[in-house]
């Protein structure tokens, strides 16, 4: 187990490595003139020229790469072009947006979706498995920002021009220490956005794979045994058809920490997802490389996690 | 009285190319304490019948009767089913490894056997579990008792089924074809394990396989099935030495080094038939080598005939036409030639008619 975790973590780092490199080339090498775009329309050549030789834009390629990834191993991610703040602490603020984001609706993505899942599974071609086909095929069809919106229009404005507001409208968000009911009242809607849409995903995924464990020997040797149906479907056939699941969560939810750029956006939270886009947006590159390698390391952390989960939960994977 | 009586059990599926008929009206009896061995070749409705006692089933219409000390349990609801489930009538499967859940230790599979019908603690649940795999000689069973099923050889994991089919005492034992999916030596000590078990706890044992001669070490008496019906039922040793049924005797034929071996007679040609489609009159006919006008058009009774006590044969040669010996086999051969005629007659011209493609036609 050791062993494996070990490798895993060194894949993960050279992961990473390949992933820095690859952004220095995007958006260091193949931009025009990262110093010129700083110094604004108005500079001077000569403000352009010492922009450029305090960012050490002068030196060889190579020399910058690896002070690049000098400052990278520091934990430097440097400091925006225009928030003049550094980035690791822009990234920290904005990230616990998406942690409450990706909690919450996981929460509720999983419930929901392994609900339904079970519930078509148990009894195929019913009623209702078929109301399970169409909130699939609702969840997967419908767009986020068109959920997002509808949640919007029905919770809080049609609510609240009633006279009750029991939820916040776009751009509302309390720190989960600062009150904690704040919190969870201004994300509700977001998570429900998230959760919904990603739930369908969770119940096809569980109802296929708990028909499929159904099907399996073991189970006629659990039903031959004298077990109630409901021990076999939850100790039974749920414990092996956790296995799938539980690797797409993991990888779903590194996907929201990485940043929710859509839910983020209709809901109007300063998240990683909303900040990337509004750092495109005014060509802030220190911030754009910071969020894409967060957005990486939540992919590379997850697949870890994942594979030793994977590893814990079914005892015929053998970690070496 | 028996302890199982199944009488004109019957059980199809409807499917989309139409309705499986995979048991036709089949009828058996279990002594308390004996073993009858069901054999048949592939499809032949062996396991569908066994699993359908149980309701074990999903998709099936049943009917008929069958009768379980005194108890009809194919009028039973799914929860009174489950009271004899594992604690009453046991049941093992042929692949112990995918029939033992990957996920669990096998220690922990017997515990939860013995608790679901038991109330007994955990730690004496476990202790009964270290017994029982100690009784199927299991070395090593407090080490084994917390291993996964993967941990185990195929042998060993078969004897773990069977302790756990064994742990609540079960009056009657149903093995799947325990052993096709092991190798031939493991087979044998398997077979002798099963038959030392059940004259150790007297329960009655159904032993299915589609290798007659495995179940000659165990089986007191033998119901040979074929296409979902009985074919011929007697003690073993009738089976062995005075087979009615051309059917039986055709497997016989196949059992390496077995009486009935050295005759002229070939092992069965052909394939099993359509359960959607089954053949006119006896199901065999196709493949029979004494098959007369009659055998085309009437489906044979289910009559005793005189190869011993209880010998009951569906087939309609003469009762008295037994045995494996060339005599037998001559004697058969001339009771059915002043009986062919035209339906056996067109049966060969399409037989002969697909023998190019390389198919066997039958009905
Ligand atoms: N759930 C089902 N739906 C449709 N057909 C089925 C079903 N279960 C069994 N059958 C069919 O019933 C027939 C009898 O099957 P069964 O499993 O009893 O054969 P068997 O004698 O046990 O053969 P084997 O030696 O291969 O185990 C087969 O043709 C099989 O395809
Ligand atoms: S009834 Fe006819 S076809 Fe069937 S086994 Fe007997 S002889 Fe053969
Ligand atoms: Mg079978």
């Amino acid at each position: 187990m050791i062993r494996f975790v070990i490798r895993r973590v060194v894949q993960g780092i050279v992961t990473l490595w390949v992933i820095v490199s690859l952004v220095f080339v995007l958006f260091f090498m193949t931009n025009p003139d990262p110093a010129r775009l700083l110094a604004g329309k108005s500079a001077t050549l000569s403000e352009v020229a010492s922009i450029r030789a305090a960012l050490g834009l002068n030196h060889p390629i190579w020399q910058q790469y690896l002070s690049y990834l000098g400052r990278l191993l520091s934990g430097n991610l440097g400091e925006s072009y225009k928030l003049h703040e550094p980035v690791t602490t822009l990234l920290g603020q904005w990230v616990q947006v998406d942690i409450s984001l990706a909690v919450g609706a996981g929460i509720i993505w999983l419930i929901l979706g392994l609900s339904v899942g079970i519930l078509a599974a148990r009894r195929p071609r019913s009623v209702w498995d078929r109301s399970a086909t169409v909130f699939v095929l609702t969840g997967l069809s419908t767009p986020t920002f068109i959920l997002g919106l509808l949640l919007l229009y029905v919770f809080f404005y049609v609510l609240t021009t009633h006279g009750i507001s029991i939820f916040p409208g776009a751009g509302n968000y309390t720190p989960f220490l600062t009150n904690p009911a704040e919190w969870a009242r201004d994300l509700i809607l977001p998570w429900l956005t998230l959760a919904l849409i990603t739930a369908a995903t969770y119940a096809r995924l569980s109802r296929s794979s708990l028909l499929e464990v159904l099907g399996e020997d073991y189970i006629r040797t659990a039903r031959a045994k004298g077990l109630s149906e409901r021990r076999i479907i939850y100790r039974h056939a749920l414990r092996a058809a956790i296995t799938p699941i539980v690797t797409q969560f993991g990888i779903d939810l590194a996907t929201v920490l990485g940043g929710a750029i859509i839910t983020e956006t209709v809901f109007g939270l300063p998240g990683l997802g909303e900040n990337v886009v509004s750092a495109i947006g005014r060509e802030d590159l220190p911030v754009i490389q910071g969020i894409v390698l967060v957005a990486a390391a939540f992919i590379v952390v997850a697949n870890i996690v994942v594979d030793a989960v994977y590893a814990v939960l079914d005892p015929r994977v053998r970690l070496s | 009285m028996s302890l199982l009586s199944v009488r004109d059990l019957t059980v199809s599926f409807p499917t989309s190319d139409g309705v499986v008929r995979a048991v036709r009206g089949l009828s058996f009896d279990v002594e308390a304490g004996q073993t009858l061995g069901i054999v048949g070749e592939t499809g032949s409705g062996k396991s569908v019948s066994a699993l359908s006692l149980l309701g074990l089933n999903p998709g099936a219409d049943i009917s008929g009767s069958a009768v379980f000390e005194g108890t009809e349990l194919l009028a039973l609801r799914q929860d009174q089913l489950r009271r004899v489930r594992g604690a009453e009538i046991a049941m093992i499967f042929q692949d112990p490894l995918s029939s033992l859940h990957p996920y669990y230790r096998v220690g922990w599979q017997i515990c939860e056997a013995i608790r679901t019908h038991r109330r007994t603690s955990r730690a004496e649940a476990m202790r009964q579990a270290v017994e029982l795999l100690r009784m199927v000689s299991i070395p090593q069973p407090e080490r084994r008792v917390s291993a996964f099923p993967h941990e185990l050889s195929g042998g060993m994991r078969q004897r773990a089924m069977i302790a756990m089919a064994l742990a609540l005492r079960p009056k009657l034992l149903i093995a799947d074809e325990p052993t096709t999916a092991l190798d031939a030596t493991v087979q044998a000590q398997l077979m002798e394990l099963l038959g030392g078990m059940q004259r150790e706890l007297g329960m009655a044992m159904i032993v299915i396989t589609h290798d007659l001669g495995l179940v000659a070490t165990v089986a007191d008496s033998v119901l040979v099935m074929y296409a979902g019906r009985g074919a011929e039922r007697a003690d073993y040793r009738t089976i062995f030495r005075s087979p009615h049924h051309p059917y039986t005797r055709g497997l016989l034929a196949s059992i390496p080094g077995a009486a009935g071996s050295g005759g002229r007679l070939v092992p069965i040609v052909g394939q099993p038939p359509s359960l959607i489609r089954i053949p006119s009159g006896c199901a065999f006919h196709p493949r029979c080598p004494f098959a007369m006008d009659v055998c085309v058009r009437d489906q044979p009774p289910f009559v005793p005939v005189s190869g011993g006590e209880g010998h009951l044969s569906a087939c309609w040669l003469p009762p008295d036409a037994v045995g494996v010996d060339a005599a037998a086999d001559v004697a058969r051969q001339r009771y059915v030639e002043g009986r062919r005629g035209p339906a056996i007659a067109r049966l060969r011209a399409a037989v002969a008619g697909a023998r190019p493609g390389g198919a066997v036609a039958h009905g």
